[in-house]
């Protein structure tokens, strides 16, 4: 026995499979999305000030704790460092209206840390995304705090809307978001206006470039398309998210918006106006895209970004909330696992087809 | 566990943790998470639902040599219907809010898998003490279960436990809703099993 244990020369050791490693690893990709992060995050206090980088410092800070507290509980290797925990707690900061009291990030981050990671196994065995979970619970809370709480962008309004157009509204349209008040529809309207008028305000280029570069109402995180869009392209050439998820995702949503009837002022216009408005770009992206909860083929991705581009423009549309992003992508995250049943990989050397 | 016959006392215990029917056997899930949104309303349901899983478990060890067996799933459900209408009525006449509230979830008693996995498992099968013991101890762990729940969801969802203020002023004014709405349900009844998995079971596993 003990001949055997002289150590060989390192090209004769056997070893297990794999025996060719990526240089890639976990800690170097989400640090890679932390940095494509950084123009939203740099965009949200920009436009709403000290306010959001306390929301964005408290919703890391905390996110940090709970996932080393979850991990201390359930015995798990402590290991913060990875850059996981920093990046649910950007997200979630991002998602959350700049008006909320700043008990919900903590509360938040304990949620997505503890019950949605945690409880399930830890990094890569959650079953939703962290963050999405933590804002589900957070508007099925306090939907008061939620769904109310925004406030004006540096160099904006909350709606966007130019003076002639407020003025065909009641007063509640200057605290409502654009997606918001597309929405509420006639109700916002004082009933002498004309709303085809009105539409053509609210869908003119003036709106959508603020859409675009980020001074209207909303999360912190999702107002500006442009500097979510930057790190996103970032993304994708380093070839950390797949881009057919994304594509699907805003194509589905952009088809559906064309077909199916609505207040529209111009297809084009429209079009943008649904792509650029809400979360749906930081969704697409950052948070359909995580690895745990989407699928692993390529054919399946396709699936899961157009059943939440369809499930998104549906809640938009005639669903309850005006914005549908969260639900949708945590609805398919659900059924990430029938997806992969139902697209399996080829095994290297089988036939093709049956 | 013991190869031998169980003793009369295991009867009763084994229904509050060993083979508690909510967290171990899963069945009973429906009362158990549409009713417990408050500490009343989750211990109301248990004792229903206790009433009459010890009657029927009574009458139909009572019975049980008399039932043909290819009519006996009928003779039971008569049997459980007639203490479900009894516990109906007098929950109708002594305690009308908490009739209103339970509704549809008392006559639904009636096909309570519990109840009726009882009747099939054990009653048809054992003597009369046996099986009052059996019910005995299955409607301890089903009660304890829904009050813990129903405690838990509403000194979250509310700030409150029986209607008493039970957490400070500043958290009754904004509770965490989650808990009272059915996704808060579900992770509790989770979370529940978790920790009756982590600590109840891992102990016989380790042998």
């Amino acid at each position: 026995m003990s001949n055997n244990n002289t150590p060989a020369h390192p090209s004769l050791l056997v070893t297990a499979s794999p025996h060719i490693r990526s240089v890639v690893d976990v800690n170097k990709l989400m640090w890679a999305v932390v940095i494509a992060l950084l123009p939203a995050m740099g965009g949200a206090i920009y436009f709403f000030g000290i306010r959001a980088l306390i929301l964005l410092l408290l919703s890391i800070a905390s996110s940090l704790l709970f996932d080393a507290l979850g991990q201390l509980i359930f015995g798990r290797r402590l290991n913060i460092t990875d850059g996981s925990a920093v990046i649910t707690g950007i997200l979630l900061a991002l998602n959350l209206p700049p008006g909320v009291p700043l008990w919900i990030p903590v509360i938040g981050a304990a949620f997505a840390m503890i019950v949605v990671k945690q409880f399930f196994g830890g990094l890569g065995h959650n079953f939703i995304n962290p963050a999405l979970g933590a804002r589900a619970f957070l508007v099925v809370s306090w939907p008061n705090y939620m769904t109310a709480s925004w406030l004006a962008p540096q160099g904006g309004s909350i709606s966007g809307l130019p003076e002639a157009a407020l003025k065909l509204g009641t007063d509640a349209i200057t605290s409502a978001t654009p997606l918001n008040i597309l929405k509420q529809g006639s109700k916002i309207l004082l009933p002498s206006s004309d709303p085809e008028l009105f539409y053509s305000y609210l869908q003119s280029w003036n709106v959508l470039k603020k859409l675009l570069f980020g001074n209207v109402g909303g999360c912190i995180g999702e107002t500006s398309a442009l500097l979510l869009l930057i790190g996103a392209i970032f993304l994708i050439l380093l070839r950390v998210i797949d881009w057919r998820i994304p594509l699907s995702y805003l194509l589905t949503v952009a088809l559906l918006v064309v077909i199916l009837p609505g207040n529209k002022a111009g297809i084009v216009n429209y079009t943008l106006f649904h792509l650029l408005s809400g979360g749906l770009i930081l969704g697409a992206f950052f948070m359909a895209t995580d690895y745990v909860t989407s699928p692993l083929t390529g054919k399946g991705r396709v699936i899961f970004g157009i059943g939440c581009g369809v499930l998104t423009t549906l809640i938009r549309l005639w669903g309850g909330y005006p914005e549908g992003v969260s639900y949708s992508i945590l609805l398919m995250n659900v059924a990430t696992p029938l997806i992969d049943r139902l697209t399996p990989t080829r095994v290297f050397g089988t036939r093709r087809g049956k | 566990m013991k190869k031998d016959k169980p003793s009369r006392l295991s009867y009763l215990t084994s229904g509050i943790i060993k083979e508690n029917p909510i967290l171990i056997l899963m069945i009973g899930l429906c009362p158990t998470l549409a009713t417990t949104v408050s500490a009343r309303d989750g211990l109301g349901m248990g004792l229903a639902a206790s009433f009459v899983l010890i009657s029927s478990n009574v009458v139909i060890s009572a019975v049980r040599k008399l039932v043909p067996d290819s009519v006996r799933i009928p003779i039971f459900i008569v049997i459980i219907s007639t203490f479900v209408t009894i516990i109906d009525y007098l929950m109708q006449a002594y305690q009308p809010g908490l009739y209103r509230v339970l509704g549809v979830f008392v006559p639904l008693i009636v096909v309570n898998c519990i109840i009726l996995g009882r009747a099939e498992a054990f009653a048809s099968k054992h003597g009369i003490v046996d099986s009052f013991l059996d019910g005995l101890g299955k409607s301890i762990g089903f009660t304890l279960v829904l009050f813990i729940m129903g405690a838990l969801r509403e000194l979250f969802g509310n700030g409150t436990i029986f209607g008493q203020p039970a957490l400070p002023s500043f958290y009754r004014a904004t509770p965490m809703l989650f808990a009272l709405l059915p996704p808060g349900a579900f992770f509790l009844i989770g979370i529940l099993k978790a920790l009756v998995n982590k600590t109840a079971l891992s102990g016989g596993k380790k042998k």
